[in-house]
């Protein structure tokens, strides 16, 4: 009797593990089937080049497209040195100490920081307090705080997979650890810092909340032309397109279209870094290290 | 000689300089949100914050802050999707970590990982197109906006953090575990069950901290399926607004220095307080976690 009933068991859990999985990947495909689905009627060359017309009820998202550019962009340019920089810091420079426990305290907290309380701090700081203007210069460095946790990460995984014994070959050789970092260890990290600058980057484009008062706008009918400009962005023209607009039905076609642009960018974006991680990390095992 | 040596010096400060910019952001971020709640908390209180139960800036009668209906909102919808999400996930971690050929992992792992990437607002629009009207039709309501559907779409987001970080947590496991439970006579699936996972419970536990926090500071999703009405919930099929949403909508509307705008950093300060604890938890439990290991 015990024996059946322990087999019951076994049977029932693995089945209902396997089941949350399916449904996990159900839940994936479906969003994405759904969203493709819809959304490539309203795909054609006017739609990705052309600016919205007629109070967005037709027309393209064009601004929207080269406003995330822009933004992703200056995200990067912000948080890539800064965030490279803190991971050599603590992986090249120091050793464990309390500093450097800190610093990763700051950025696991840094992480979990609400999306939105960093729009918060973009209005708090760049605004108000330096007084730039709502711009994609104000929206590109609060982005690019809010991704810095990612870059610092994924650079320092880099940096981890760096074998110790090049640095002892580089130092003992003479150099000064400037050296050795230059020339050794950053051009072997680069490829992983390379992942984590597009992880960052399709964070960076699909989020939405930091940029609500830091910049973006409802519509523009011109490009932005300087970093001083207000931009469009494709998560906030859908956000816009999905619930604030005035036919809302009538739109529909046009949101989904910009929801379908924007989820390809996304997933192209994540995942070229997943084959450039998985590449790399191929590599590395086959290297014999 | 000495210029090579200050050269490097300047350097390993430079590098340092990065590394404490991290530190300072977090405290400036911390400092503002104070800064600016402090007029309100004076003007106010902050006790009024809490036990105020309506949040009304522009009230014929006078504005009345309280924080309640939100909390009540963020709280609810935070623990709907947790209980949505961390069963499921823990499932798919130990499929993942234990029951899975390694083809399945190479193709499910990056699935997980493309749906940590799908951003908030294009699950938010997936709620209100697809999931609202299948609410509406299951219960009957004239729509589908409420607490419900944000606890669904919520729990599919935080899915990927609890479902990386309990694999993590279920493969860093010692071998020699599972060895001794197979050695005894126990069935694969009592060492799972009974061993694998009790004994990967602290990394679980932080994994579900880090779903929580992460579905406490979620704004876009709830903010475009939950209806947006600031009363106080008493059902989940209640709309609701989250104090994520109370931010996005209204610090838009508001002049800047008022107390409104006041109250709204205010808010944004709870909502600091709120996930700040709880990755600290998060923290707190993983250290013991590896100091157990060690």
């Amino acid at each position: 009797m015990r024996v059946t009933n322990g087999k019951l068991h076994e049977k029932l859990g693995f089945f209902l593990f396997r089941m949350s999985m399916l449904l996990v990947i159900a839940i994936v495909f479906y969003i994405i089937f759904d969203i493709v689905s819809k959304g490539v009627g309203s795909i054609n060359w006017q739609f990705l080049t052309d600016r919205p017309r007629d109070g967005m009820t037709a027309g393209g998202i064009f601004p929207a497209i080269i406003g995330t550019v822009y933004l992703t962009i200056i995200t990067t340019l912000v948080s890539v040195p800064l965030g490279v920089g803190a991971a050599i810091f603590l992986n090249e420079y120091s050793r464990e100490n309390f500093l450097t426990r800190i610093i990763r305290m700051a950025l696991r907290n840094l992480a979990g920081v609400p999306s939105i309380v960093f729009g918060l701090f973009g209005v708090a700081f760049f605004i108000q307090y330096m007084g730039l203007r709502p711009s994609l210069l104000t929206a590109g460095l609060t982005m690019g705080i809010l991704t810095l946790p990612v870059t610092v990460t994924a650079s320092e995984e880099a940096l981890k997979t760096v074998p110790a014994s090049f640095r002892q070959g580089a130092l003992a050789l003479g150099a000064s650890p400037w050296q050795m970092i230059r020339s050794i260890v950053l051009p072997q990290a680069f490829p992983g810092m390379l992942t984590g600058a597009i992880l960052g980057l399709a964070r960076a484009a699909g989020e939405t909340a930091p940029i609500l008062f830091t910049g973006a706008a409802f519509f523009l009918p011109f490009l932005p032309n300087s970093i001083h400009s207000q931009f469009m962005a494709l998560p906030y023209h859908l956000y816009i397109l999905a619930t604030q607009h005035h036919a809302i039905s009538r739109v529909r076609p046009l949101a989904y279209g910009t929801a379908l642009v924007l989820l390809l960018l996304v997933i192209l974006l994540n995942g070229a870094a997943i084959i450039l991680r998985s590449y790399y990390r191929n590599k590395m095992r086959k290297g014999g290290i | 000689m000495n210029y090579r040596r200050l050269k490097e010096r300047a350097i390993g400060l430079y590098f340092a300089g990065n590394g404490v910019a991290v530190i300072i952001f977090l405290l400036a971020i911390l400092g503002l949100l104070w800064q600016n709640s402090w007029p309100f908390f004076k003007e106010v209180g902050p006790l009024k914050l809490l036990t105020d139960n309506q949040w009304n800036p522009t009230s014929y009668f006078g504005p009345i802050f309280g924080i309640r209906p939100m909390l009540v909102s963020t709280l609810m919808v935070t623990g709907g999707a947790l209980a949505l999400a961390f069963p499921i996930g823990v499932a798919c971690a130990a499929y993942l970590g234990k029951m899975a050929f390694s083809w399945e992992r190479e193709i499910l792992k990056p699935l997980v990982e493309i749906l940590a990437g799908i951003p908030s607002v294009v699950i938010g629009f997936f709620g209100l197109v697809v999931l609202n009207p299948i609410i509406a039709r299951v219960f009957n309501l004239s729509n589908g906006l409420n607490i419900l559907n944000g606890s669904i779409l919520l729990a599919i987001m935080a899915l990927p953090t609890i479902i990386s970080l309990t694999e993590d947590a279920i493969t860093a496991m010692p071998k020699n575990f599972e060895d001794a439970s197979l050695a005894l006579g126990a069935t694969s699936w009592q060492t799972l069950w009974r061993v694998i996972l009790p004994a990967a419970k602290s990394g679980i536990a932080a994994a579900f901290m880090l779903g929580m926090g992460r579905a406490i500071g979620e704004t876009m999703t709830v903010l475009m399926v939950m209806g947006n009405v600031l009363s106080l919930p008493t059902s989940f099929l209640d709309p609701g607004m989250t104090m994520t949403a109370v931010i996005a909508i209204e610090l838009g509307e508001v002049p800047f220095n008022t107390t409104h705008y006041y109250a709204l950093f205010a808010v944004g300060l709870v909502l600091f307080i709120m996930t700040f604890l709880v990755n600290l938890t998060s923290d707190i439990i993983l250290n013991r976690f590896q100091g157990v290991e060690k």
